[in-house]
């Protein structure tokens, strides 16, 4: 990867649970003034939380231009109840949706819904391949100028420019088309965690932004060319991935510099890497990282969002944008112009028509 | 008296071919209804739901509005852009699952600091179970079984933690769900959000009067509106609930003009454009069942009988006995001299209030005086601008009268519906 390849940033906004919408909409904003790619919320059936996809629904208005990024799970859910909330808060936010796709593994969630068992999870990540790729296909099942308001012949629609897509998956089927109209971004953008196995096939198959925990650039870069590959081999250009390093960030104690021997990389910790230290040191490893090939760019969860985030956008950001390492503005729209991904194709709209 | 306000939407209502008509999607259209509706002080802002296209003769209905945004997700935005207006979404119990609703409508309920409604439905039908992982399993008569234990079970999941802010396990085993766990979301501002049903068969009013806040019905005349007006209170009893706990509002449309004559004339001409020479066709296959694309709408009505067994038609209710319907309009054809667009015309309008601003203020306030209705869901027929008028000229008329509220008086629906927040049961 060229030295030159611009920065991703992007960082979540949970926590310990809050239940008022102005503590998600000033973290919110915050990242939106250091010009974040996106904000994501964690979400899960099994602890206590508000719906992650209805929160930043709540946002979608109060924020102008940062991506909008809920964890959506694909084990108990509908897969055309999800494929059309994801499409309406891409309408809602006029094109700053993405979802991140997850799974429900344990026998506790099962239990909340009480319809089937907990499964192994290669089962549920193959599963969420299928979400993904049906929800896919009904953003696509509208062709963008389907809506005609025809006076003169009385149609609303031209129908030819609906379809049916007929998805026959291993646990579910969808006959279609999508009850909403092909989003503004024409697919959201779907992020997936693929930092554990069984979940690395279903990101390069269907993810645009893969999050990946590394300790070492080494590490990070070795994975980056894995998925790169992998995308390759199910057709896909590889340009069209973007990996970010998954950092969990304590800046609690900001003067200080990071603790002896986490200069070159943080540590790992049981459920992913931490970065311990100061906002300068940060900004520091994100650019060694990414200048090393590393990695597209950084999703980082502050372990206090109150805290850390601000530090993260007034100190680490503000740095790397001094440096000329990151955009200090929005130049387009929507969260696939930050990340330099073009609206896709309509798998359905003929050739030559209007993709 | 209590007003809603219906976003114009996927209905032979709503007018696409206006000039003045916009998206029906961005959601620029959804702000500036809602905004309307809480600058008139409406209890709350509606929004319908379909889960497949529907289908004409095996290919998609392509003359109405199709296609629309998912409602949750929407109301959770529109919280943003309004401080008062109660926001209700309608969501299928047929096609979702208990805890996973009751989280998002709990969650949408502190989002919007205690405005969230859950209009229930209920569909049975395979056409569209095709979109779901359970398919259409579901047999008609078991539908108000699901809903009913439905509602219950999210009431029981809303209950489940303590109102100083504890979670509590729950366990719900019935005939429908057996669940277990802990509920993510704390008890939210209205204790629960508010339960709106439509639905007319008894089993729906009993339904209705065992469980709903609100009733969402199309009796909007005043004959049909007394009755059943009278028969949905009347089952409250059983129930142990008063008269005043459960709001009965009609969706009911209506045309505004200077005088009551400009409003008539109004009236026809969006009647004309609601029922096109194509749409004309169309309402008349849905009741004979056959292809009757060769005929003229300007002409006379077919001679030929309908075909009771048709399934011409996917995804909308059907109304009655195809055979009596198509003898009523014949009839009606016969001694009036009308064509099948005319026929169409009379026999399938529904537009309720048509006046001056005057007249139908008086006309709604008569309909509550006289128990037909509690309150109304306005059914524009524009997106967005269709609420404007009634906001800026009937609901000053009606808050002279001392029928309608000039300030909301509490922060949240239930408030707004004069419904007391639902007692805790630990
Ligand atoms: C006023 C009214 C509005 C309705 N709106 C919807 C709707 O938005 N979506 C839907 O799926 N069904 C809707 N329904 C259908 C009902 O949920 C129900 O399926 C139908 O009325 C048949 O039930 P019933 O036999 O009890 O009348 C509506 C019904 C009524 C009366």
């Amino acid at each position: 990867m060229p030295a030159t390849a611009p920065l991703h940033l992007a960082a979540e906004i949970g926590g310990p649970p809050r239940y008022d919408p102005g503590h998600y909409t000033g973290l919110a904003r915050l990242a939106e003034r250091g010009a974040l790619d996106f904000v994501t919320l964690g979400d899960s059936f099994a602890r206590p939380g508000l719906d992650a996809l209805a929160v930043l629904s709540r946002l979608a208005p109060a924020t102008a231009r940062i991506g909008l990024v809920p964890t959506v799970t694909t084990t108990h859910t509908e897969p055309f109840h999800v494929s059309s909330a994801v499409a309406t808060l891409d309408w809602v936010s006029r094109g700053r949706a993405g979802w991140n796709v997850d799974v429900s593994t344990t026998g506790a969630e099962a239990r909340l819904f009480g319809r089937r068992p907990a499964a192994p999870a290669d089962e549920l990540w193959r599963e969420a391949g299928e979400s993904a790729d049906v929800g896919s296909r009904l953003w696509d099942s509208w062709e963008d100028d389907a809506e005609i308001r025809d006076v003169a012949t009385g149609r609303f629609i031209d129908r030819d420019k609906l379809h049916y897509v007929d998805f026959e998956g291993a646990s579910f089927s969808v006959r279609g088309p999508a009850i909403v109209p092909r989003p503004p971004q024409g697919h959201p953008v779907t992020v997936v965690d693929g930092t554990s196995g069984p979940a690395r096939e279903t990101a390069a198959r269907h993810a645009d932004v893969v999050l990946v925990r590394a300790t070492a650039p080494e590490q990070a870069a070795a994975v980056r060319t894995d998925l790169r590959r992998r995308a390759a081999a199910y057709g896909r250009d590889p340009d069209t991935l973007r990996v970010l390093v998954a950092l969990t960030v304590d800046l609690g104690d900001a003067e200080t510099a990071p603790e002896p021997g986490l200069e070159s990389g943080p540590l790992l910790a049981a459920d992913g890497s931490h970065y311990r230290g100061g906002p300068v040191d940060l900004a520091d490893l994100i650019t060694r990282w990414h200048r090393g090939g590393a990695a597209d760019g950084f999703h980082l969860t502050p372990i206090t969002p109150g805290r850390d985030l601000e530090r993260i956008v007034n100190g680490t950001v503000a740095l790397l944008q001094h440096r000329s390492l990151f955009r200090t503005f929005y130049p387009g729209g929507t969260l696939r112009e930050h990340l330099g991904l073009a609206r896709p194709a309509n798998r359905y709209a003929p050739e030559g028509g209007r993709a | 008296m209590h007003l809603a306000a219906h976003f114009p939407g996927v209905n032979n209502t709503t007018v696409w071919a206006d000039p003045r008509s916009r998206s029906q999607i961005d959601f620029s259209s959804f702000e500036h209804l809602a905004r309307a509706a809480e600058r008139g002080k409406f209890d709350f802002f509606f929004l319908a739901e379909g889960l497949r296209l529907r289908e004409h003769n095996g290919r998609i209905h392509d003359l109405d509005v199709v296609g629309r945004p998912e409602s949750l997700t929407v109301l959770a935005a529109l919280a943003a852009v309004t401080d008062r207006l109660g926001l209700a979404a309608t969501v299928n119990a047929t096609f979702n699952e208990p805890y996973e609703l009751a989280r998002r409508l709990a969650s949408l309920d502190h989002l919007s600091e205690g405005r969230a409604a859950w209009n229930v439905v209920t569909s049975f039908d395979a056409f569209t179970g095709e979109n779901f992982r359970r398919g259409g399993y579901l047999d008609r008569a078991d539908r108000y079984t699901r809903a009913t234990e439905f509602v219950a079970t999210a009431r029981e999941l809303w209950d489940s933690w303590t109102p100083d802010g504890t979670p509590r396990p729950f366990t719900h085993r019935g005939q429908h769900f057996a669940i277990e766990g802990e509920f993510t979301v704390p008890r939210s501002p209205q204790g629960h959000p508010v339960v709106i049903q439509a639905g007319d068969s008894p089993e729906g009013r009993e339904f209705a009067a065992s469980a709903a806040d609100v009733v969402f019905t199309r009796h909007g005349t005043l004959e049909s509106g007394r009755t059943f007006y009278a028969d949905v209170k009347a089952r409250l009893a059983k129930y142990g609930r008063a008269p005043g706990e459960l709001k009965i509002m009609p969706g009911v449309t209506f045309v505004l003009g200077d005088s009551d004559a400009e409003a008539q004339e109004r009236a026809a001409e969006i009647r004309l454009q609601q029922v096109s020479p194509q749409n004309a066709l169309l309402a008349l296959e849905q009741i004979w069942g056959r292809d009757l694309s060769s005929y003229d709408p300007d002409g006379p009505l077919p001679d030929i009988d309908p075909d009771p067994g048709s399934s011409l038609v996917q995804g909308r209710v059907k109304h009655g006995d195809p055979l009596a319907v198509a003898a009523r309009w014949r009839a009606l054809s016969e001694e009036k001299g009308l064509s099948i667009r005319q026929t169409v015309i009379e026999t399938t309008g529904r537009q309720s209030f048509i006046g001056s601003p005057r007249t139908v203020a008086a006309r709604l306030t008569e309909f509550v005086e006289a128990d037909a209705a509690d309150g109304f869901i306005l059914v524009p027929h524009l997106t967005p601008g269709g609420l404007d008028d009634f906001v800026d000229r009937v609901v000053p008329l009606l808050q002279e009268r001392g029928v309608f509220r000039s300030e909301y008086t509490g922060p949240t629906l239930r408030s707004h519906l004069g419904l007391a927040e639902p007692v805790w049961k630990g």
